[in-house]
């Protein structure tokens, strides 16, 4: 069973917000779907070769080559920014100095 | 002849050629029936004005090469709000990119643009692609063309509507657990899932990156056929993509053999709906094809094991919007505030909920009894599917429990992830699969369309075309 404050929990650990009033919602679907998704446990796994992939090529890097010219890009991802000082993206200031 | 925009792209381009019709005039017949019907479907988000350049200079292709200008060239198509169009918002459907304009094309559609296709919008889904009814879009649901009282399905409804609806020659869609195959189903087209690395991603808004693939959503076999090959093919910029021939080429048989799993049909499936499957099976045995039992024990699992990898991967996926560089933006306090505002009020609910489950499955004193294990359960269902495919060409059963539902009818998120359970199989195996029209149920007075759905082996796209032709033609 979950509870709100795992919610809220994994809320935190997700970057988000759940309001105190979904939160009884959110609890209680969660526990629904987590109850669906756990029959999966009655899956049985085999051990060793027989999970192994099969020949399916997965993470395969290919080479750097020909890069784009320096600053062909940075005024159409500049113009997304909600707030640039010229060329660069302007946050708050994460370090205080004493 | 019928309604211009009511042609397939096969008899569109026939048309063009044949000097009985101009690209302004397929262009034109599209936007008058988008200006009638789309203020009540909402299939479209956004409708792009005509590029008269374009349109100019696929007039001059096929004015010039005739019979070798590529059959999409002057067809005007819809895109499906996650795919980047340079200069176009691409929002996902979502509060968190109402404002997103792309930088740079999708890979399909620089193809499609190679081809002389043109764009006439950008449709509706689920926000993120999280759903199987739009319903979970930030711009309002998309009524289905069939009955307007039901949901398209999802999440890919709004292109589904619109081609469903003559609003579109064809579409674009995404298909992480039958986002493209459901939609179809649920509005009576041919709605097609590639292989996993068939078509390339580049440019496609991620949800669940080892699920997600790029395909067509269209009014015959023919037509799928035809965008899919448009779209296909390696890509330096997607990784994830496959060289021709990696997988063992399947033989294209005169008859097919066609497995069918009738263990997981015992229940659940509406009898109305098992009735037209049923029959369609005994069409296409009347036709010479032949029918095999088989048995994939797994796939009563597949959902579970689904809904688990997805939501791992979408929390993955969507912790890049965090309204710093692009997107929905608040400001708080602190920089945290700053990142937990913006994605609380740019995300949905149901995105906000599969990100929770996602973090859950993936933490650490979880991971091992969730998302290991469904990854391990993963490939004991494709080795099952691989040995499926070792006495059968296809196998098929019904895309979807049953038709098209009422809005509101699936509020509980569990109710709507069971909407998956036969088409997520395709995404977790990697394998292609498509949904043909398989007739019409009766509900409350109104014939709706239902879908039988086929899989083939990895790359064996061909032998899906082939099942579906055969359908059709025994219709």
């Amino acid at each position: 069973m979950a509870t709100t404050e795992e919610v809220k929990k994994l809320a935190a650990l997700a970057r988000i917000r759940v309001a105190d009033a979904e939160l009884e919602k959110f609890t209680k679907e969660f526990d629904a779907i987590l109850a669906y998704v756990e029959t999966v446990s009655a899956v049985e796994i085999p051990q060793g070769e027989a999970l192994r992939e099969g020949r399916e090529l997965r993470n395969i890097m290919r080479p750097d080559g020909e890069p784009h010219a320096p600053g062909a890009h940075t005024e159409k991802l500049a113009e997304q920014f909600s707030a640039r000082e010229g060329d660069a993206l302007s946050v708050k200031q994460i370090i205080q100095h004493g | 002849m019928a309604k211009l925009n009511e042609l397939t792209i096969e008899e569109a381009a026939r048309a063009l050629r044949a000097r009985e019709c101009t690209v302004r005039e397929l262009w034109d017949a599209c936007s008058k029936a988008i200006e009638e019907k789309n203020p009540e479907l909402n299939a479209y988000l956004e409708v792009f004005a005509a590029d008269d350049a374009a349109i100019a200079a696929a007039q001059k292709r096929i004015d010039s090469e005739g019979e070798n200008a590529p059959l999409l060239c002057g067809i005007p198509l819809a895109i499906k709000d996650n795919i980047l169009i340079e200069g176009k918002i691409a929002s996902a459907a979502s509060k968190m990119l109402e404002n997103y304009r792309a930088t740079y094309d999708a890979t399909v559609i620089s193809k499609l643009k190679a081809q002389g296709a043109l764009f006439l919008g950008r449709t509706n889904m689920d926000e993120f692609a999280m759903g199987s009814s739009t319903e979970h879009s930030a711009y309002g649901k998309t009524l289905n063309p069939i009955d307007t009282s039901r949901v398209p399905g999802g999440s890919s409804g709004g292109s589904a509507a619109a081609v469903a609806a003559h609003l579109a020659f064809a579409a674009l869609g995404s298909d992480t657990g039958g986002s493209i195959r459901q939609p179809a189903a649920l509005t009576g087209i041919v709605g097609l899932k590639p292989t996993y690395g068939a078509v390339s991603r580049s440019g496609l808004i991620a949800m669940g990156s080892s699920l997600d693939q790029i395909g067509p959503l269209a009014k015959s076999v023919e037509d799928a056929r035809i965008l899919y090959e448009a779209i296909r093919g390696k890509d330096v910029l997607d990784a994830t993509t496959i060289p021709d021939g990696l997988y063992e080429a399947r033989e294209l048989p005169q008859s097919l053999r066609i497995g069918v799993p009738r263990h997981l049909l015992m229940e659940g499936v509406s009898a109305d709906v098992l009735a037209a499957f049923e029959a369609t099976l005994a069409k296409l045995t009347e036709a010479g094809h032949t029918l095999i039992d088989i048995e994939l024990p797994t796939s009563a699992h597949a959902l579970a094991a689904y809904y688990i990898i997805m939501p791992a991967e979408v929390s993955t996926n969507l912790a890049r919007l965090d309204g710093i560089r692009y997107g929905h933006t608040a400001r708080g306090e602190t920089l945290l505030d700053d990142y937990i505002d913006s994605r609380t009020e740019g995300f949905g609910e149901e995105t906000r909920r599969r990100v929770l489950l996602g973090t859950f499955v993936l933490s650490s004193g979880y991971i091992d009894a969730y998302y290991r294990k469904a990854d391990a359960a993963r490939v004991v269902l494709r080795r099952e599917y691989d040995k499926a495919f070792e006495s059968c060409d296809v196998i098929a059963f019904p895309t979807t429990l049953s038709p098209a539902f009422k809005f509101g009818e699936k509020s509980d998120p569990l109710s709507m992830y069971l909407e998956d359970i036969f088409t997520v199989t395709a995404n977790l195996t990697g394998m292609p699969a498509i949904s043909i029209p398989m007739g019409t149920v009766n509900r409350d007075g109104t014939a709706l369309p239902v879908g039988i759905h086929f899989t083939a082996p990895h790359q064996a796209e061909q032998v899906l075309f082939a099942a579906g032709s055969a359908v059709q033609e025994a219709q």
